[in-house]
């Protein structure tokens, strides 16, 4: 624990020194400083909080209570594994993603941005995100949860002079508080109903309406963090325009708040443990919904960054599902389904956190070095960029549960909790299991799909415009924290045993499963087809590189010639015969428009040989138009209609007082 | 004897305040609402504060407000007369449901804590100067209203004065002493900077 106090105290008092150099005159020098004292002060935090999190020989839940001076609330924290398992990518990505940040900062005009400002919202984003995840007071919570809300909207504006991103930033914030609306209501209520303070006890004396409430209400503000369907619009605007450093930490570590708040707020409600069976079934249902929405409409993008969003919602929907089922497993007493589903769902979330930093910094390097993300002018910048590549090539291989990478092993774990499916009493709810992991199925080859597009249009083929012609070269140098990042979705594949035996005593500690038939079985033989699966990846690796050394060997001696790429028969090639991101979906969006709304649209000069074609392939977001636009517009006129009251005149604001104290009188005394 | 007559010249000056549409005559009965405040004060011996409250509400501050008014066009000095109809017919409701209200609160509290009809007549006080604040759309008939509502909370104050609410009271003067003094420089700034003294004008300075 003084390990983790240490942590907090360090982002605390970082963020107040990077005050110093975002209140000095804009140069070169209080850049530089700012952009030192937020790596300094992110690096101190993180080793700290890492340290507190893996040092050995801790008590399994460590706590610390303090007076937080206010009249009620105190300042309690706890970590016990759910929390630590949480705080993982907050520490370790949050860590990475500032050392990539201070990397791409370094070239900013301090006239343009206040650096002081990023990294003084950058560290009070990791403070609260700590804070929120190891809160045990709701007062404390709730505080911490609103810097955790707060912060992202400034970093999301750095490029302020764009208007899309003020335009990215506010539906951002409007989300945040919309959702933090429905948090206050839970915790108020949950507050009144258990007459505690205590976000760490289960609590017992609540009837069933009341628990049915606090369910949907908190389902509605962790969702609306999480990125659940149809809470999830604001995402796809906020990822793109924030910096890559800042998408990299919001998707991998910020939302998976939304997740821990569910998952706690399940254990805590369930009566002993074991929640009621339709909450299973609804977050299994939601986690669907989520991660088909999310995969479909991602397919439909162009620019890279909305793409990753996108992709994080369908990521967000897999560990929700994984949640789902193992609540399904816990209220019907399947002990298989509840180990295995939690662990996926944490697996999952740890997995996510790595290869989607790593898309996302992969990301920004892409529009640093070419200055766009939109896949229609890139292409071959595999050839230019063979580091920044390989890195890129490893997260989409590892998020499109290719093995040995680490996106492989979350799933496997969810879909083998899925097929104990089963096993279940009855043939429907058998049905209904093996459905979703038919689902789960066509998602991951959704995303295959997906990936091998973003792959392929950003980094194979050639350049398709000047953008992608006259590349800003970067050495390993500059991007070696994507090598970090690589490296630990290999690693996290390869030790994926572990991570699977970390995840399932956090899983046990949530929800009493240990006493329920199948837990020990679930535990022992997943344990083993881990290893196993870890064992052949091993040995594919080892093989692929004795093949390519093999190849190097007997290449050396030979003289080789580079020729343009085959293609079709034209000896010369251009960019303009190539796939371009809308031909490559163009025919899973007719099959699958009925579903998701895709739109696909061709115009092109009559004629055999015509000179101009154009193919576009577009998924506008119809919740937010059909939906949110009208209802948000709505909610307008009727505010407008009440400026009415709102008419300037001093002395008439006065009347209202006079006629509400009358009023007040006479009703108090009538 | 002596309590009533003077309670009952406090009400008349409230209705003569809401009846008159010139503000010189207006400043006037501020005045003199300041005196008869006082005269009930040495009534209940308070020495000091009978002393202040005659300086400050008798003299100082419709001193400010005459000082004020002798720098305005006459025109600004002149509230609509259909206003000042509707005003003495508020207060009129304001003086029943004051009385009502008296009526309402029940006997214990009136009697223990106010002498007689004391209560009614701070409310009216209070709503009178409300009124005038609501009703008239001058710059300087907002401050009397502001004097006058303050004179009824002072009212209404009164009983619960002992001696250590001395410096209080004092306190509380001192704070509409310096609200008034504020007012008069925004009253004289605005009149140098707009064309009309009438707030109805300043909606367009809102958002």
């Amino acid at each position: 624990m003084p390990f983790f106090l240490a942590a907090l105290g360090i982002f605390a008092l970082s963020a107040l020194a990077c005050l110093v150099p975002s209140l000095l005159r804009p140069s070169k020098q209080s850049a530089h400083l700012a952009n030192v004292l937020g790596l300094l002060g992110t690096l101190a935090g993180s080793v700290c909080g890492l340290l507190a999190l893996f040092w050995p020989g801790q008590p399994p839940l460590a706590s610390f209570q303090a007076q937080l001076g206010l009249p009620f609330g105190t300042f309690s924290l706890a970590l016990d594994g759910t929390s630590r398992i949480f705080l993982v990518p907050v520490f370790g990505l949050g860590l990475l993603c500032a050392i990539q940040g201070f990397l791409s900062l370094r070239h900013e005009r301090p006239s343009q941005h206040n650096l002081g400002v990023h990294w003084l919202f950058y560290l009070l984003l990791l403070l609260g995100l700590t804070l929120v995840l190891s809160a045990r007071d709701i007062v404390l919570f709730l505080i911490s949860w609103e810097i955790m809300s707060l912060a992202p909207f400034f970093l999301i504006d750095f490029n302020d002079s764009d208007s899309r991103v003020r335009d990215a930033s506010w539906v951002y914030l409007v989300a945040a508080h919309l959702g933090a609306v429905a948090l206050l209501a839970f915790f108020v209520l949950f507050w009144q109903c258990t007459g505690s303070l205590s976000w760490q006890t289960p609590v017992t004396n609540l009837t069933e309406t009341q628990r049915t409430l606090l369910f949907v209400l908190a389902l509605a503000g962790f969702g609306a963090k999480a990125g659940l369907a149809p809470m999830h619009i604001w995402l796809p605007e906020a990822h793109p325009a924030a910096p890559s450093h800042v998408s990299a930490l919001l998707s991998g570590a910020m939302i998976n708040a939304g997740l821990y708040g569910i998952i706690r707020t399940v254990s805590l409600l369930s009566p002993k443990g074991i929640p009621p069976e339709w909450w299973g079934w609804l977050i299994l249902l939601l986690g669907l919904g989520t991660a088909l929405m999310g995969i479909l409409k991602a397919l439909a993008q162009s620019n890279v960054k909305r793409l990753l969003a996108y992709s994080s919602v369908e990521n967000m929907g897999i560990m929700t599902m994984g949640l789902g089922c193992a609540m399904i497993g816990q209220s019907l007493g399947n002990g298989w389904m509840a180990l295995a589903g939690l662990a996926a769902c944490l697996m999952h979330m740890l997995n996510h956190a790595t290869f989607k930093g790593l898309l996302f910094l992969a990301a920004g390097e892409v529009l640093h070095a070419t200055g766009t993300v939109n896949m229609a002018q890139l292409g071959g910048l595999a050839k230019k960029m063979p580091v920044l590549a390989a890195c890129f090539a490893t997260g989409c291989a590892a998020i499109a549960c290719l093995p040995p990478f680490n996106g492989f092993t979350g799933e496997l774990t969810l879909a083998l909790s899925l097929l104990d499916g089963s096993s279940l009493a009855s043939t429907e709810r058998q049905m209904a299991l093996l459905l979703s992991f038919a689902a789960l199925c066509a998602i991951s080859g959704l995303a295959l799909t997906l990936y091998a597009k973003a792959y392929g249009m950003v980094f194979l083929g050639s350049a398709r415009s000047g953008f992608a012609e006259n590349v800003h070269q970067k050495s390993w140098h500059g991007i070696w924290p994507l090598m970090v990042l690589a490296l630990g979705c290999l690693a996290l594949g390869l030790l994926a045993r572990f991570v699977f035996l970390g995840t399932g005593m956090a899983a046990a500690e949530l929800f009493p499963m240990q006493t329920l038939t199948g837990f020990s079985q679930a535990r022992t033989s997943l344990d083993q087809s881990l290893t196993t699966v870890a064992a052949i990846s091993g040995c594919v690796l080892l093989a692929t590189a004795l093949l390519v050394a093999l190849r190097k060997h007997t290449l050396h001696r030979r003289g080789i010639r580079f020729m343009p790429t085959w293609a079709c028969g034209y000896q010369r090639g251009t960019s303009r015969i190539e796939y371009t991101d809308a031909s490559f979906t163009e025919p899973l969006a007719r099959v699958l428009s009925p579903l998701m709304g895709q739109k696909v649209s061709i115009s092109q000069e009559p004629g055999l040989f015509p000179r101009y074609s154009q193919l576009l392939v577009k998924a506008p977001d119809r919740l937010r138009r059909y939906v949110y636009g009208p209802l948000f517009a709505a909610i307008e006129s009727v505010c407008n209609a009440l400026k009415i009251f709102q008419h300037g005149k001093i002395h008439l604001y006065i009347l209202y007082i006079l006629a509400t104290v009358v009023g007040l009188l006479i009703w108090g005394l009538v | 004897m002596f309590l009533n007559i003077c309670l009952y010249l406090l009400v008349l000056s409230n209705f003569l305040l809401l009846g008159t549409a010139r503000v010189v005559q207006m400043t006037k009965y501020t005045a003199l609402q300041g005196f008869l405040l006082a005269i009930l004060l040495f009534h209940f011996g308070h020495t000091v504060l009978t002393v202040a409250v005659l300086l400050i509400k008798g003299l100082v501050l419709p001193g400010l407000l005459w000082r004020t008014l002798k720098k305005m066009p006459s025109e600004a000095l002149i509230c609509p007369h259909r206003l000042v109809a509707i005003d003495v017919i508020a207060g009129m409701a304001g003086l029943a449901f004051a009385i009502w209200l008296d009526g309402r609160l029940g006997s214990d509290l009136t009697h223990n804590l106010f002498p007689e009809l004391f209560l009614p007549l701070g409310l009216t006080t209070l709503f009178c100067g409300l009124i005038l604040i609501i009703g008239r759309v001058k710059a300087i008939t907002q401050v009397i209203g502001y004097l006058a509502a303050e004179n009824g909370i002072f009212l209404l104050g009164m009983p619960l004065m002992t001696q250590g609410t001395t410096w209080f009271e004092l306190a509380l003067l001192l704070d509409v002493f310096v609200a008034v003094f504020v007012m008069g420089i925004a009253i004289n700034r605005i009149s140098d900077s707009f064309a009309s003294m009438d707030v109805d004008h300043f909606r367009s300075l809102r958002d």
